[in-house]
């Protein structure tokens, strides 16, 4: 007869923790999730998966041959100019990091207004997001860029002649091919009359524009655009990232003065999760592709290249320039500047714990991408008139003030240390990637050859 | 007094300049717009209560975003005629082409002849009066305001409907998701007798039906399979 082993018999009890790649833990919660309500998660917030990123790509600096300049001292240039091909009036900016466009609606009036308030403090400019044109925003931010999206809500002449800018918006990085959702707890009186929609329904934007459908059509539409607004401010066109280099080519076709390009990683206030992880590609990989398709129609410079989706440092704003882009739009980093996944938020003068609205949510401080619920514990992604007071606008403000002060910092310490005076002279030769994906989708060098994956071929 | 731009030499710009800045000092009180030929964007974004002939076919967005002036096109228009208007009158003489009212959020749009697809495409408040025949998908997402169809309706009418009321004289080839045919009110007799008096047509309002939202789409419903 066999006799267990004697240390078999008194070890601790044994849990077996073998887990599967296919169906890990997460997998496991998403289909008990989908099992139990029969229907997607939808959340907020941008890609969670890890891709290929700026992070994979890092600077060379000055060296023998490069000469750099005196990091505290010397003058490094931030200005930005976009829209300087037919707009009499082209948008001028202090700084080349720009905020990327959140509705009123996804969005709190507050925080709209702490968003104007920053960007004008900063020199750069806001961006309206679908659900029309706040008067809050427009008093606050000296440079707002009035957004044309295919659900045309709260659009109107009037606001149109207000803006500074107008950006044509064709896809968005979160989900290209989507239209928006904004769930009836956010649909208010006031985002409801916005938007001409009844109070509380679950309302879906459209996915496609109602009176164009394809780029021979947006031709015709930019045209009407600028013959409304006297062909003063300059037309953006924003796609998300998909077939980026033909989508480039085809909006400066149409016409545009400058194209956003949104990658995968670029936010949202409420999409499908499945929409978010599995459609569009990264924002490094789209970058790259823009640029290619902005040079061989010889309009690098003419036609201006704002990148967004998952810009987080000023290192990520300078390896953006240098593969060449001019300038940057950032969205979730200035949610998370105002406090967005913070355990307590500031609200009469004290700090107060938002632990139990996380727990509310099902969530906690760190993992939540509930903004679809309009239940936001930090009172930024929501209509609720108790919740928002949780932002206070001033305070906000200068949160997200400081935030790109210090990304702005970061870019131009970059830029002096490969030797620029201005940061728009950044260029690719200062960089070289760490991962074979990354030198491949940048089609930059790996760090320490000269190799470029699938450069020559393919 | 009367002021004319002649396409044929001048150009779309020169005219909407015209009516954006000039118009207002001016004394003029009709603009007659001569030799259009399909011209885009003519009359676009103006905000003033003056009376536009177009003596000919417009190209796309004929009147887009117009407020309060009334424009009457002597011929056909294509895409988007009076898309986004917030008040006026804009008036086809002839056929429209796709997205005819697209988006407007006010004033009254008047088709005699026919329009094609889409006509009141995400509409949120402009009344609309066809004295013809609309297209497939005519009224698609559309918000607010009224679709009056004198002749037959396309495929699909409705689809997604909000708070839009459709009323038809004609057949209706299939309505769209949500969307329902309910009896006629008197209020609804009295907006279709408004409508079609505003627009000029003399049919009897008994004979138009009702298309409405059934609201079935307002909120998320896993057990209905919406295929969301
Ligand atoms: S804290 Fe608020 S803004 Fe941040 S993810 Fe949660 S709900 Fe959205």
């Amino acid at each position: 007869m066999n006799k267990p082993l004697e240390h078999a018999v008194h070890a601790p009890k044994r849990v077996s923790r073998e887990e599967s790649a296919g169906f890990d833990r997460r997998t496991i919660d998403y289909i008990q999730n989908a099992a139990a309500h029969g229907l997607y998660e939808i959340r907020g917030l941008g890609a969670k998966r890890r891709v290929p990123h700026f992070d994979d790509l890092v600077f060379l600096g000055a060296s023998v041959t490069r000469y750099p300049l005196e990091g505290y001292r010397e003058k490094c240039h931030t200005k930005t100019v976009l829209g300087t091909r037919f707009a009499k009036k082209p948008v001028e900016l202090a700084i080349p990091i720009t905020f990327a466009g959140m509705s009123f609606g996804s969005l709190s009036a507050r925080v709209k207004e702490a968003l104007g308030r920053a960007a004008s403090e900063l020199g750069t400019s806001t961006t309206t997001g679908d659900g029309g044109m706040t008067q809050e925003e427009r008093r606050s931010s000296k440079t707002l860029v009035y957004q044309c999206l295919p659900s045309r809500y709260g659009f109107n002449p009037d606001d149109l002649r207000k803006a500074d800018a107008i950006e044509v918006v064709v896809g968005q990085g979160a989900k290209p091919g989507g239209g928006g959702m904004l769930l009836g707890q956010k649909i208010n009186p006031r985002v409801a009359k916005m938007r001409t929609l009844p109070e509380g329904i679950d309302q879906r934007s459209a996915c496609r524009h109602p009176d164009w459908t394809g780029p021979d059509d947006l031709v015709i539409k930019i045209q009407e655009l600028r013959e409304i607004t006297d062909w003063q401010v300059p037309i953006y066109v924003k796609v998300g990232a998909t077939r980026v280099y033909n989508d480039v080519k085809l909006a400066v076709h149409a016409g545009a003065d400058v194209v956003v390009v949104d990658g995968m990683q670029g936010g949202t206030a409420a999409t499908q999760t499945a929409f978010i992880e599995h459609v569009g590609i990264p924002t490094l990989a789209a970058l790259r592709q823009a640029v290619e398709a902005l040079e061989e129609m010889d309009m690098r410079g003419k036609v201006q290249l704002v990148i967004s989706g998952g810009i987080r440092t000023g290192a990520d704003v300078a390896k953006a320039l240098a593969m060449g882009a001019d300038a940057v739009s950032v969205g979730q980093g200035a949610l998370f500047a105002m406090g967005c996944n913070h355990d307590s938020y500031w609200q009469d003068g004290a700090w107060h714990s938002a632990e139990a609205g996380y727990e509310q949510l099902g969530t906690a401080p760190g993992f939540c991408h509930h903004c679809h619920t309009g239940r936001c514990p930090v009172g930024i992604t929501t209509q609720d008139p108790l919740l928002e007071l949780r932002l206070d606008p001033a305070r906000g403000a200068a949160h997200l003030k400081n935030y790109f002060k210090t990304m702005n910092m970061e870019l131009t310490t970059l830029a002096r240390a490969c030797g620029k005076s201005n940061v728009h002279h950044l260029e690719r030769e200062d960089l070289v990637a760490l991962t074979l994906e990354a030198a491949a989708m940048a089609k930059l060098p790996l760090a320490g050859t000269n190799w470029i994956p699938g450069a020559g071929g393919l | 007094m009367e002021k004319t731009f002649d396409l044929a030499g001048g150009s779309v710009r020169d005219l909407n300049q015209f009516l954006h800045t000039g118009l207002a000092q001016s004394s003029v009180s009709r603009v007659e717009v001569a030799n259009p030929n399909g011209a885009h964007s003519i009359a676009v974004g103006v905000d003033h209560p003056v009376d536009i002939q177009v003596r000919g076919h417009g190209g796309y967005y004929v009147g887009g975003m117009n407020k309060q002036a009334t424009i009457t096109v002597h011929g056909n228009v294509g895409w988007g005629v009076a898309e986004n208007m917030m008040s006026g009158l804009v008036r086809v003489k002839g056929f429209a082409s796709e997205s005819a009212g697209a988006s407007g959020h006010g004033g009254t749009l008047v088709v005699e002849g026919d329009a094609s697809l889409r006509c009141g495409i995400s509409m949120k408040g402009i009344d609309i009066v066809v004295g013809g025949s609309v297209g497939n998908y005519s009224a698609f997402m559309a918000q607010a305001g009224h679709l009056v169809i004198c002749g037959d309706a396309g495929e699909g009418l409705g689809d997604s409907l909000y708070e839009a009321v459709i009323y038809v004289r004609g057949r209706i080839r299939s309505l769209g998701a949500d969307a329902q045919e309910e009896p006629m009110t008197d209020a609804d007799y009295l907006k279709v007798d408004e409508l079609l008096k505003r627009a000029g047509f003399s049919h009897n309002p008994t004979e138009f039906k009702r298309v409405a939202s059934a609201r079935q789409l307002y909120h998320w419903n896993a057990d209905a399979d919406q295929e969301y």
